[in-house]
């Protein structure tokens, strides 16, 4: 008998090959699509009240953004060659797109947007900065220093054409990885053509999650008032999203459930088992049906503000944790099984390797310390009025 | 299956550029180059099993770990053990066994009732081979002679690979971190050998063959048997038949 090992496993299935780090890349990636998503709403679907996130949320995208390739980077085996998925795609390959999807979300659509959101505060940083600040404002201007009516018309009519560009650039960035794993036709957990739309949905339950415990965070930080109609929006968006989110979760298992193909009695075994507390109790209970409770108890009756408040933080918590669960029942849950349905192996994260858990949560501390920087260097707070009107 | 003159030229033009940049088959696929006189486009090679044939020895595994220095705990090819239950009260799941991928064999059966075969594995170079699809750089690939090999030298190793082989024939190799996987034993059928997991079976349960020879025992074994390939739900091309298998084996 090998060690962690039921039932029959092919021989060379025994060990993982996606460890903690790939479960990390599509929470990370999610957390950016479903911030920028929210940035959106007020620009785009000119959702009003959520106007005093709308930077925060462009920040926390971009931090996250410029994290998301490193999961990948550590987990090759060979980092140094990642170069070639830009020389020579294979065009078969949906992992082969990833660079250009990720150059493309974020070079045209983050950093254009923000540079745009950000330029007239930049020009008049660069001109009334003193030392180190002044030269790194000065080479944010790009060299433009036009802040004119005329060019600040422009800049807003540019700003709006890159969201609307970027919304379905955010749709393609996640729906993408979603594909990566609902194309393999040979794992059953993963090949369903739902996983994309269950990938998008999900990211945007993060990131809108992510955005409003952040900004809840800030404001206390701060000691700024809450604006509780921004709060109140963001929370009702949430819950919208975190519904369908739910549904075609339901969808997909409710149709594996009453198919009963071939993989479903490994598929239920691993539920049931290795997955009960990740899967059941994790993402199905504590990060999906308590959080929807709190926020469709928020749509239903009035609470008081401080419960207002607390209620949104611990659904934004647990949908953070609950989606991160999601994530992990995906990439190891997919991984637990053998291809021939005859056996379960079991995932052993190490501590300090290259993949283990410690580059793991340094990899997810690396965002904040990045959105701590952008927030000193663009600060997020007065702003957002560029384009009231 | 045809071989087009452009992927021909697409495949060659890439092994002369890196030929031309110093790099050799056997850099690049861990196989030594074909001789002179081997045509790739004349070959089509695949492998016919015998369940009936297969006694479960071991021989096989061993060659290959040895001819081709497989690491220890992976494998190449593999012999798995199938013991199925009387199955008209209740359809069961069959015992399957692999211990150390039989590299030494099989302890005897502690139960004689029901059936109990032997089923070698090794990769079914696929011709539309779902590894080939998802590589992202096109490191793996099939050569004009059908058989799916992976360049050592351009592989990243992110594994997205071994995730889509519904085979479980490949792994990431712990020394040189790119994936590896049966080569058909390339650097010998391109010299007229067989393949070492072949020429080492003692009954004659494996068979090395080329489709696209026309005196190749192979015609007639498909014309006069009945065979079939693991999981043809999955439509993979696979290139490995089977002859005697059982509905049971995955």
């Amino acid at each position: 008998m090998i060690p962690g090992v039921d039932g029959f496993m092919y021989p060379n299935e025994v060990e993982l090959q996606w460890s903690v780090l790939i479960v990390l890349y599509p929470y990370i990636t999610g957390l950016v699509a479903g911030a920028f998503i929210l940035a959106s709403l007020e620009r785009v679907f000119n959702v009003a009240a959520v106007r005093p996130t709308y930077r925060l949320a462009l920040l926390t995208a971009l931090a996250f953004l410029l994290v998301a390739p490193l999961p990948l980077q550590l987990h090759l085996g060979h980092p140094e060659r990642s170069f070639e998925m830009y020389l020579t795609p294979h065009s078969s390959s949906a992992m082969a797109m990833f660079g250009f999807v990720y150059l493309w979300y974020l070079t045209v659509v983050l950093l254009l947007e923000i540079w745009l959101e950000y330029r007239t505060e930049i020009v008049g940083l660069a001109q009334s900065t003193k030392g180190l600040k002044r030269w790194i404002y000065r080479a944010l201007t790009l060299g433009s220093y036009n802040i004119s009516p005329a060019a600040r018309r422009m800049d807003e009519r540019v700003g709006y054409a890159v969201t609307v560009i970027g919304v379905p650039s955010a749709f393609l960035l996640h729906g993408y990885v979603g594909f990566i794993f609902g194309s393999v036709k040979a794992n059953p957990w993963w090949s369903t053509p739902l996983m994309p739309v269950v990938f998008l949905f999900s990211a945007m339950v993060s990131g809108i999650a992510a955005v409003m415990v952040l900004y809840v965070v800030c404001m206390k930080l701060r000691k700024t008032p809450i604006d509780m109609r921004c709060l109140d929006t963001i929370a009702r968006y949430l819950f919208y999203t975190f519904v369908i989110d739910f549904t075609l979760e339901m969808l997909d298992l409710i149709h594996r459930t009453y198919e009963s193909d071939e993989s479903f009695r490994s598929l239920d075994f691993m539920v049931h088992t290795r997955l009960l507390f990740s899967h059941v109790i994790l993402q199905i209970f504590l990060g999906t049906l308590v959080p929807l409770a709190l926020l469709a108890a928020n749509q239903l009756w009035r609470y008081s503000e401080a419960r207002r408040k607390a209620m949104y933080m611990t659904a934004g918590a647990l949908t953070l944790v609950g989606i991160f669960a999601m994530r992990w029942n995906v990439v190891i849950g997919g991984q637990l099984f053998s291809k021939s349905f005859l056996g379960y192996t079991s995932y052993k994260m190490q501590m300090a390797s290259r993949e283990g858990l410690v580059a793991a949560v340094l990899l997810m501390l690396l965002p904040f310390a990045i959105f701590l920087v952008l927030v000193k260097l663009l600060p997020p707070w007065q702003g957002g009025k560029a384009h009231e009107a | 299956m045809d071989i087009s003159r452009r992927d021909i030229f697409t495949v060659g033009g890439k092994l002369l550029i890196l030929a031309s940049v110093g790099a050799t088959l056997k850099q690049i696929t861990g196989a030594e180059p074909p001789s002179d006189a081997y045509r790739m486009a004349d070959h089509w090679w695949g492998m016919i099993v015998d369940i009936d044939k297969c006694i479960g020895c071991g021989n096989c595994v061993r060659a290959c770990s040895k001819e081709n220095n497989v690491p220890e705990g992976y494998f190449r090819t593999w012999v798995e053990r199938y013991q199925i239950d009387d199955q008209i009260k209740e359809v069961k799941q069959p015992h399957v066994e692999s211990p150390k991928g039989a590299i030494d064999g099989f302890p005897p059966l502690a139960r004689t009732d029901g059936k109990s075969f032997y089923v070698p594995k090794l990769c079914n170079h696929c011709a539309d081979s779902p590894c080939v699809q998802v590589c992202p750089v096109g490191a793996t690939f099939v050569s004009p002679d059908g058989v799916v090999l992976v360049d050592q030298t351009y592989c990243l190793g992110c594994r997205y690979c071994v995730q889509a082989c519904p085979y479980g024939c490949r792994y990431l190799h712990p020394e040189t971190q790119t994936v590896d996987k049966c080569t058909l034993c390339y650097h010998r059928i391109t010299k007229g050998l067989t393949t070492a997991c072949c020429e080492n079976c003692p009954t004659g349960a494996r068979l090395l063959v080329d489709f696209k020879n026309p005196k190749d025992p192979v015609h007639e074994i498909l014309r006069t048997n009945k065979v079939q390939v693991l999981k043809p739900y999955m439509a993979t091309g696979a290139k490995v038949y089977y002859e005697n298998l059982d509905g049971q084996v995955r």
